[in-house]
């Protein structure tokens, strides 16, 4: 039997159209829910035009009105089985003061390895910088190695002129777009089972360690110290959070542990994954402002002090903040 | 809950019914790509010359500004119009592509983040190599984004409907007159068939006229063998005419009797 195509199409148009436009008004507008008489009435139309697609592909291989029909019940598929929460609309604060923090503290364990690995490549650094000092030539970028610290300390006391005048806000721009990249690829990094983020982590603590060292061997560690800590306070914590949101997608693409397969996996961890990384972009605009306002004057225009006083009070802010922000209140999980 | 074959993605709904999806190939999706970095480019030349008046006040600032926009419409391009449009972009729009979930159900904002920023990895070393590459092995065509993120990209191609009254509208259809041959006709006939017939006429001006007339020749002789009209019903139509007739017969059902069809031009 071959179906009247002419008088189907008839039949069944006015229902299609209904649907489409049903379709086009949630498409539309994401946030929108359907009142209960509504939601029946677009539930009936994707059953009647599914069933008029199973009716076409039995009883005619019509290909353009089965394809209208099958991107129509596409369409509809999406809405109706959907059971992933509706999205909400934006809340930056709300976001920002109570997801981010609960979302780190959910995957607390993972920070905790992140932070192992940049230790364990500080140490690598700093014993390379003892052991070996033309390793510096390798190990300090930025042009860290072209001078000893004691050098490098000097010259920026005894320095007259502002040597960032003038280009303060595009150097600003720049360390926050470039650290944003540079998180956003330790993150990315993830879809190599986790190994791609563990170098860039290693990597890290290894330029970490041996400046450190070559400053505090050199008797430079007020200064280091004086440098690091403002910036540095809101920068590391963000590249390891950047990390840890790695080391997620890593876990979830090897799987071990879980009976849950790959797609299931992935999709439980995509909302934390974007939280991650949207609260370490917050941080580091951040620590842009502070490196380019701040973090550049030494003594005798800053003491040290001072400096070092205000990287404790951000480390201590930040640290209450991850550890304590919103933990009164509960997200649906 | 669904399957994958070639080049297309076929979705089973818990109601039992079957849907395809068409994935989009790599070089589309390239392609793709090519008009949204165009219209980037195009978008930062326009926007810079407006950010170049506020060098005139202070070049750091300008400078600063350029910057933070160029980042952020290079990195919020793919969120905003995939999240404002339902997976497409200016290039996919344009070729008609469309990111959709990889279970056919709504996409959410956080996929479309996640498939965005693996872009980094994706482009890396240079051209797209591994995104391209990934999707070439990926049965799917999923870079890697599109792996974590758990979508594919789909061809969605404008649907129009076979418009029959205008194509079969006037005709004198002389199988009418022996109405147990049509009905044996229809009988006969398989929806394959049908179809076979009804695409041929509606795309016969999408062929070369000797292939055109080698194809209909073709056709209607395999038509023909099905049922056997007397002579004079069918021997002064051309085949193109004689599919048209098929046609009309299987897709129409006899609500219109001999009498009320055109009469036959002498």
């Amino acid at each position: 039997m071959i179906i009247d195509l002419a008088k189907f199409i008839a039949a069944g148009q006015p229902f299609w159209t209904e649907l489409d436009a049903f379709l086009k008004r949630l498409e539309d507008d994401p946030y929108r829910s359907l009142p209960f008489d509504q939601a029946r009435r677009f539930h009936y139309l994707y059953e009647r035009t599914a069933a008029d697609l199973a009716k076409l592909n039995t009883f005619a291989n019509e290909p353009e009105t089965r394809g209208y029909l099958e991107s129509l019940v596409a369409r509809a598929y999406g809405e109706i089985h959907e059971t992933r929460e509706k999205p909400h609309r934006f809340q930056p604060v709300h976001w920002f003061m109570v997801v981010f923090p609960q979302t780190f503290r959910r995957h607390i364990n993972v920070f905790w390895l992140t932070v192992a690995i940049t230790l364990a490549g500080c140490a690598f650094g700093g014993f390379a910088t003892i052991l070996d000092p033309e390793s510096r030539h390798v190990t300090m970028p930025f042009g860290h190695d072209r001078m000893t610290p004691s050098e490098r300390v000097a010259r920026e006391e005894k320095s007259t002129h502002d040597r960032l005048a003038g280009e303060r806000a595009s150097f600003s721009a720049y360390l926050m777009t470039h650290n944003t990249k540079v998180s956003i690829f330790t993150m990315a990094l993830g879809m190599t089972w986790g190994i791609g983020t563990i170098i860039m982590l290693f990597y890290n603590g290894v330029v970490l360690g041996a400046i450190s060292v070559d400053y505090i061997a050199d008797g430079q560690a007020k200064f280091l110290a004086g440098w690091l800590l403002p910036h540095g306070s809101f920068e590391i914590p963000a590249i390891l959070i950047a990390g840890q949101a790695g080391l997620i997608l890593g876990r979830a693409l090897i799987g071990r542990g879980t009976r849950k397969n790959l797609t299931e996996r992935l999709r439980e961890i995509s909302t934390d994954l974007v939280t991650l990384i949207g609260g370490v972009g917050v941080l580091l605009i951040w620590a842009g402002l502070v490196e380019s306002f701040f973090s550049q004057y030494h003594e005798p225009v800053l003491p040290y002090s001072v400096k070092i006083a205000f990287g404790l009070v951000e480390l201590t802010g930040l640290t209450l903040f991850l550890w304590k922000s919103g933990s009164k209140l509960r997200l649906p999980q | 809950m669904n399957n994958v074959r070639a080049s297309t993605l076929t979705i089973r709904t818990p109601e039992g019914v079957v849907f395809a999806l068409r994935l989009a190939s790599p070089f589309t999706r390239f392609l793709a790509c090519a008009l949204d970095f165009a219209c980037v480019s195009a978008a930062m030349s326009i926007v810079g010359l407006a950010i170049g008046l506020l060098g005139l006040l202070s070049y750091d600032l300008s400078a600063a500004v350029y910057t933070l926009v160029f980042f952020t419409v290079q990195i919020g391009y793919g969120f905003f119009c995939e999240w404002l449009w339902r997976g497409q972009t200016i290039g996919k729009r344009l070729l008609r592509l469309r990111v959709v979930d990889a279970y056919g159900l709504r996409l959410q904002f956080s996929q479309i983040v996640i498939r965005n920023l693996l872009r980094f990895v994706d482009m890396l070393p240079a051209f797209y190599l591994i995104g391209g590459l990934a999707a070439l092995i990926n049965a799917r065509t999923q870079r890697l984004g599109d792996l974590a993120a758990n979508t594919v990209v789909i061809q969605s191609p404008q649907f129009e409907q076979p418009d029959l009254e205008q194509m079969l509208a006037g005709k004198f259809n002389s199988l009418r007159t022996h109405p147990q041959l049509e009905a044996r006709l229809r009988q006969r006939i398989s929806p394959v068939e049908a179809s076979l017939a009804l695409q041929a006429i509606l795309r016969r001006d999408e062929f070369e006229p000797r292939a055109r007339a080698e194809l209909f020749a073709r056709l209607g002789e395999h038509f023909r063998a099905l049922v056997e009209f007397p002579p004079e019903s069918v021997e002064h139509i051309t085949d193109e005419q004689y599919l048209r007739n098929v046609i009309d017969t299987v897709y129409r059902s006899r609500k219109t009797d001999t009498q009320s069809q055109p009469k036959p031009a002498h």
